[in-house]
């Protein structure tokens, strides 16, 4: 590196030289760094089937619970999914919402503001957010939304079974979710609107667009992949999330669609987090296959998320 | 024209009368009489008392010295110019009569009245060949039926001299295509709406040779129809597609540009009236 410097210092008759060199050096950096994210990978997931694999194929009446690892996992991942999909439905609009105000709305210090305290929700542990839930939220939600809901909406399976009373629920989990993945959204969402080329949005206002059709027409196809990239970015925390999940959710052992009572599928990782102090032998490694499934999950959304993202910008949606 | 084509036409027009009562789309335009315009960007004073008419369906070119505010200008009279922050003006523009700076004038309507194309091509790039076409007709009227686009989208393509270069990809993004076919691309997308005045800055300066005679050849059709006001930094493009030509020249950087001289083409570039300009066009500028 030192070598560089000084070479490069000494003036414009090897500067071709020293570029190749540099270029030579960041290569090599990079790749390393490439590959060694790979081995961690790698790593992770030798680790996950090999801890795993014995839960997998183990004999259902071995376990206390007397599941196929099959119905053991099922409703976890039903519940991943669902609360996963839930916060999404909740912090993407919000997200992009909030990302075109600061980028195209909101008056200049405002916007610096508004971004910064965003970009300040993203620095508080979830665990927090987990606490919030459960003490402000939840209560919250179980005295004044969820009777009505019951009444009101039970025609809709989301609604459906009697309110819960402590707030415990998959609603108040996926809104919980929702706040810790708006951050992530938020950010990549705003900015790839504020990278719009000015080009474009002049475009569509000499074509005489309000500023919301120029946001229609210009800002969002333009940022649509880098938006969805967000999302799926947000998608896979949610998916992930621990803590907050953990303190909130009032699990039961199954498939439930209804997202405001005390019974609800557990996700993966909350699972991991509550069975695994008072687990042993098998049944650890039982935790650790289901890891193994979050993890392929994960893997899958983030691949469907490059397809996409792909898609969106080749352009030209009929 | 078909019948849903005619809809559509008469549509966008009623909503344009209906915003702003004054002369119908449909009768003789008046052109663009500027009066009194004075063009800033906050504080700072970049175009001062510009005095201007516009005639009606002819072409007037802007010449004049970089930074000089030819830019400015044209973008001050279909009030694109208060899309910059702090940007305003002073004084008024006549289109058929009417102030476009008067109170209670919608800028999105004189802008769908007033087209522009950029100097730099910009289509959408998310959007086909035949959605940019459309994308101004598609904030007039949110209903279209099939047919009634097609029609829009080869009539417009035809006008700016692109169709047959790309009706069989219609449906491929517009960012594929040359900057040549782009820029008429962009045109088409101006002229879909129909709007009485097109304005053009420095349309031609990112195209080869063959492109610009061909964005020269559509401006001299074209006319017989809108009226056009383009910028440009090739005399020779003036002298060949312009009736009259503004001379805009700058006193030094911080002064504001202003109007030395118009008059017709002709005239400006055999004997003006002014030393300035015959320096300016004979290239004895400094
Ligand atoms: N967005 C802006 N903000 C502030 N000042 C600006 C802005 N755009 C242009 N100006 C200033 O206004 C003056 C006129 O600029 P303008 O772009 O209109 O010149 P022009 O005649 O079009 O030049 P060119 O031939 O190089 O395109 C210049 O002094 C320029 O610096
Ligand atoms: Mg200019």
């Amino acid at each position: 590196m030192t070598q560089s410097t000084i070479e490069s210092a000494q003036g414009s008759g090897v500067e071709g030289r020293t570029g190749r060199f540099g270029d030579r050096i960041f290569a090599g950096l990079s790749k390393g760094a490439g590959v060694l994210i790979l081995v961690t990978l790698a790593g992770v997931a030798l680790f996950l089937f090999r801890e795993g694999y014995p839960g997998i194929n183990v004999d259902p009446s071995e376990m206390d619970g007397s599941d196929t690892f099959i119905q053991y996992v099922g409703p976890l991942v039903f519940g991943t999914i669902f609360a996963a999909l839930i916060a999404l439905a909740i912090a993407a609009p919000l997200a992009i919402a909030v990302a075109l105000f600061i980028s195209h709305y909101a008056p200049r210090r405002v916007a610096r503001t508004l971004g910064y305290l965003i970009d300040l929700l993203a620095a508080i542990p979830s665990v927090v957010f987990g606490i919030w839930g459960i003490r402000v939220l939840a209560p919250l939600l179980a005295q004044n939304v969820y009777p009505w809901l019951g009444d009101n909406a039970s025609f809709i399976p989301l609604f459906s079974g009697s309110a819960s009373t402590s707030g415990r629920t998959m609603l108040t989990a996926g809104m919980v979710l929702a706040v810790v993945i708006l951050p992530i959204i938020t950010a990549i969402s705003r900015e790839v609107f504020l990278q719009t080329p000015r080009l474009h949005e002049e475009a569509s206002l000499a074509l005489g667009a309000t500023k919301w059709e120029m946001i229609r027409q210009a800002v969002i196809p333009y940022g649509r992949s880098g938006v969805i990239s967000g999302a799926m970015l947000g998608l896979g925390r949610a998916l992930g999330e621990t803590m907050a999940v953990a303190i909130i959710l009032s699990p039961s052992d199954g498939y439930f669609w209804s997202i405001i009572t005390n019974q609800n599928s557990n996700t993966i990782a909350s699972n991991i987090a509550l069975k695994f102090p008072e687990s042993s032998g098998l049944e650890v490694n039982r935790l650790i296959a289901t890891g193994l499934v979050l993890f392929v999950i994960t893997f899958g959304v983030n691949a469907l998320a490059r397809r996409v993202a792909a898609a969106g910008f080749s352009g030209a949606d009929g | 024209m078909n019948d849903a084509d005619q809809t559509t036409t008469t549509g966008s027009v009623t909503r344009m009368t209906e915003q702003m009562t004054g002369v119908g789309a449909s009768e003789t335009p008046d052109g663009l009489r500027v009066s009194d315009l004075n063009i800033y960007y906050g504080d700072f004073l970049a175009v001062r008392k510009v005095d201007m008419t516009i005639e009606p369906r002819s072409i007037t070119a802007l010449i004049g010295p970089s930074g000089c505010g030819k830019s400015t200008f044209l973008r001050s009279l279909n009030r694109m110019h208060e899309v910059i922050p702090g940007a305003r003006v002073e004084g008024t523009v006549l289109l058929d009569g009417e102030d476009i700076y008067g109170p209670g004038v919608d800028p999105v309507i004189i802008r769908r009245k007033i087209g522009m194309v950029f100097q730099r091509p910009n289509p959408f790039p998310t959007m086909s060949i035949a959605e940019n076409v459309l994308a101004g007709i598609r904030l007039n009227s949110k209903r279209l039926s099939k047919s009634a686009a097609d029609d829009i989208v080869e009539k417009s393509l035809r006008g700016a001299n692109l169709w047959d270069e790309v009706k069989n990809r219609l449906d491929q993004p517009g960012s594929g295509l040359s900057g040549g076919q782009q820029q008429r691309l962009c045109i088409a997308r101006a002229i879909a709406v129909e709007p009485e005045v097109l304005l053009m800055d420095e349309p031609c300066s990112a195209l080869d040779p063959i492109s610009t005679m061909a964005v020269e050849a559509l401006m001299l059709e074209l006319k017989s129809e809108y009226t056009i006001v383009i910028v440009t930094h090739n005399m020779q493009q003036a002298a060949r597609v312009s009736d009259r030509t503004a001379f805009f020249n700058i006193d030094g950087t911080g002064q504001p540009g202003y109007v030395v001289e118009m008059d017709l083409t002709e005239k400006i570039f055999s004997n003006p009236t002014e030393k300035a300009t015959s320096d300016y066009v004979t290239g004895r500028f400094g």
